[in-house]
């Protein structure tokens, strides 16, 4: 049987209740979130059941959402189940300030430096993690240069009128 | 020791290992990669490697940058294969544009990414021949890369960042000496590449050196994530030009070359089958471009005026290309908003952008899937107890490139 999305859905709202949510499908990727304490078992889950066998984790990385005031940072799994060849995307969200997500290392070792990179440049703090330390920035850097409130370029600058070409 | 004859300063006998900063400039790593290794005699306890040495920020940067002006940052990804990054990162942008594209450019786009990875493999395997001793295979197929550069140079005017094509198509279509020097290349390589393989394939010394040198399972190898030439190594069959075919790849006919240690010899193995079957596709591909007739022939982009520059004589002579152009040059198109991810098989492994837009002009969040950042971390399990010059194989055969793990 095709593994479809709708029968992902089904399984984990079987499993999981309304704690899984926010089911959408955009460009045909199957996307839900969760809370964030419930990362792990989520991951776990898809793991483990054959019939969904989500065993390769393609990519992790955070986004910053400044306005959404109390889940600001969103750490994106994307999974794979290749025996199925079904990807989907499962995100946690969390608060700026306590930005605690339990690590995937233990599930997927390919995890390790990819939560790395997240923690370099997001500042999300993975609990359990072998080894959470900067991996591309220099070890003194005291700031986490991908969150939104660091511009790009010096915003007070005259010279360049930005409201006309938007850059 | 008992027999002692040698006086040895105070202290140095409870050290038992020695500390080996290998890297980050040193000739043997062909790249900007720091190791230090922690050696018993010759033999490896454990390695830590460090990375970051030319990282640049570009995720940082792509949130500044109107679509187009992403591309040349995708080059200096895997600059060994810059033309596979150019389009993956101009599938992304099609996919979530939802632009259709001409099969002919699409089997144009096949031509080059195919040519793109025998240039890569070429590189790499020829790489861990040197460092197996053998000079002359680096040496012999390197006139055959030129000529895979001559072809770029032909297309697009440049020959390793090559920013090749455009959102929708090709800045051009391809000239006659362009076709010729395909042709030119199908015609000889198969007679080079035969060469190098008599050269490497069943050579004692080299069989010694790379047989069982730096093994995964397939097991390993997935929780791991890893992708590309070194997973099929492995034994594990997944192939994104197969499995989410993209780019009309599922017109083409080719087979997936695996092995089933996973160890050097098995991933030098591998390379070269692919070699050859991208060859095959190249041959294919050339075949359907060339029935296209009359109209049809002269496709080279899909209509999408947003994004894909106008000719430059309309620019000067009509008013709406005038506007487009300048829409475009300066940034001005609004992007419409979407999640997307894309991978293209690059030559060492699923190569995936993420594109989060919100409406604005420039993408709000773009995360690259480089696969070789994600694989190096296994670096270490591959060479715990073996020799220091077995990890060295190592890490060439496993076609590390400082440029895309850095990003």
């Amino acid at each position: 049987m095709a593994l479809t999305n709708e029968y992902i859905k089904q399984r984990l709202t079987e499993k999981f209740g309304d704690q899984v949510q926010g089911f959408l499908e955009p460009y045909g990727m199957l996307t839900f979130e969760a809370p964030k304490e419930l990362n792990l078992k989520v991951l776990q889950y898809l793991f483990d059941e054959d019939e969904l066998a989500f065993r390769f984790l393609t990519d992790l990385q955070a986004v910053h959402y400044p306005d959404n005031k109390g889940r600001e940072l969103a750490v994106v799994y994307h999974l794979h189940s290749l025996s199925a060849n079904v990807r989907i995307r499962f995100k946690v969200f969390t608060d700026i300030l306590t930005p605690d997500v339990y690590s995937a290392t233990a599930l997927f070792s390919g995890a390790n430096w990819m939560e790395r990179e997240t923690y370099d440049f997001y500042g999300v703090n993975f609990i359990g993690h072998p080894n959470l330390k900067r991996i591309l920035n220099v070890d003194e850097m005291d700031y986490f240069p991908m969150r939104k409130e660091f511009p790009l370029e010096e915003q007070t600058r005259v010279d360049k009128d930005d409201d006309m070409f938007g850059r | 020791m008992s027999d002692q004859h040698i006086k040895l300063p105070e202290g140095s006998i409870e050290k038992q290992t020695t500390t080996l900063n290998l890297g980050p400039t040193h000739p043997a790593t062909h790249g900007v990669f720091q190791n230090i290794l922690e050696l018993d005699g010759e033999r490896i306890i454990s390695a830590e490697q460090t990375v970051g040495y030319i990282h640049r920020a570009f995720e940082k940067i792509a949130e500044r940058r109107p679509l187009y002006q992403i591309t040349p940052l995708t080059d200096r990804l895997n600059y060994c294969s810059a033309p596979i990054n150019n389009m993956g990162w101009h599938l992304t942008c099609e996919k979530l544009l939802g632009v259709k594209i001409p099969k002919r450019v699409d089997y144009l786009r096949v031509i080059v990414m195919e040519l793109a990875r025998i240039a890569d493999h070429l590189i790499c395997n020829s790489i861990v021949g040197v460092d197996t001793g053998a000079y002359t295979g680096f040496l012999y197929v390197m006139q055959y890369r030129e000529l895979i550069y001559e072809i770029y140079e032909e297309i697009c005017g440049s020959r390793l960042t090559t920013n090749i094509g455009r959102i929708g198509g090709f800045e051009r279509n391809f000239n006659n000496t362009a076709f010729e020097k395909l042709e030119k290349f199908l015609k000889e390589y198969p007679k080079v590449l035969k060469e190098f393989e008599n050269l490497f394939t069943r050579n004692r010394i080299f069989m010694e050196r790379t047989i069982g040198c730096g093994p995964i399972s397939a097991e390993r190898a997935l929780n791991y994530g890893f992708t590309g030439p070194n997973l099929r190594a492995a034994g594990v069959d997944y192939d994104v030009r197969v499995h989410t075919p993209y780019s009309s790849y599922e017109d083409f006919e080719f087979e997936i070359p695996v092995g089933s240690t996973g160890d050097c010899y098995d991933r030098y193995l591998v390379r070269n089958g692919e070699m050859w079957q991208s060859l095959r596709i190249i041959e294919q591909a050339l075949r359907k471009v060339k029935e296209f007739k009359g109209k049809e022939a002269e496709v080279f982009h899909a209509d999408i005026p947003e994004y894909y520059l106008p000719e430059k004589k309309d620019v000067y002579t009509k008013m709406e290309a005038l506007i487009w152009h300048f829409k475009i040059i300066m940034g001005e198109i609004d992007i419409p908003a979407g999640e997307v991810y894309q991978s293209v098989e690059g030559a060492n492994g699923e190569l995936g952008f993420y594109l989060i837009t919100d409406g604005g002009r420039t993408p709000y969040r773009l995360h690259f899937r480089r696969p070789c950042f994600i694989y190096y971390q296994a670096y270490e399990e591959l060479t715990k107890g073996a020799m220091l010059s077995d990890a060295i194989i190592t890490m060439s055969s496993l076609n590390l490139i400082a440029g895309e793990m850095d990003a």
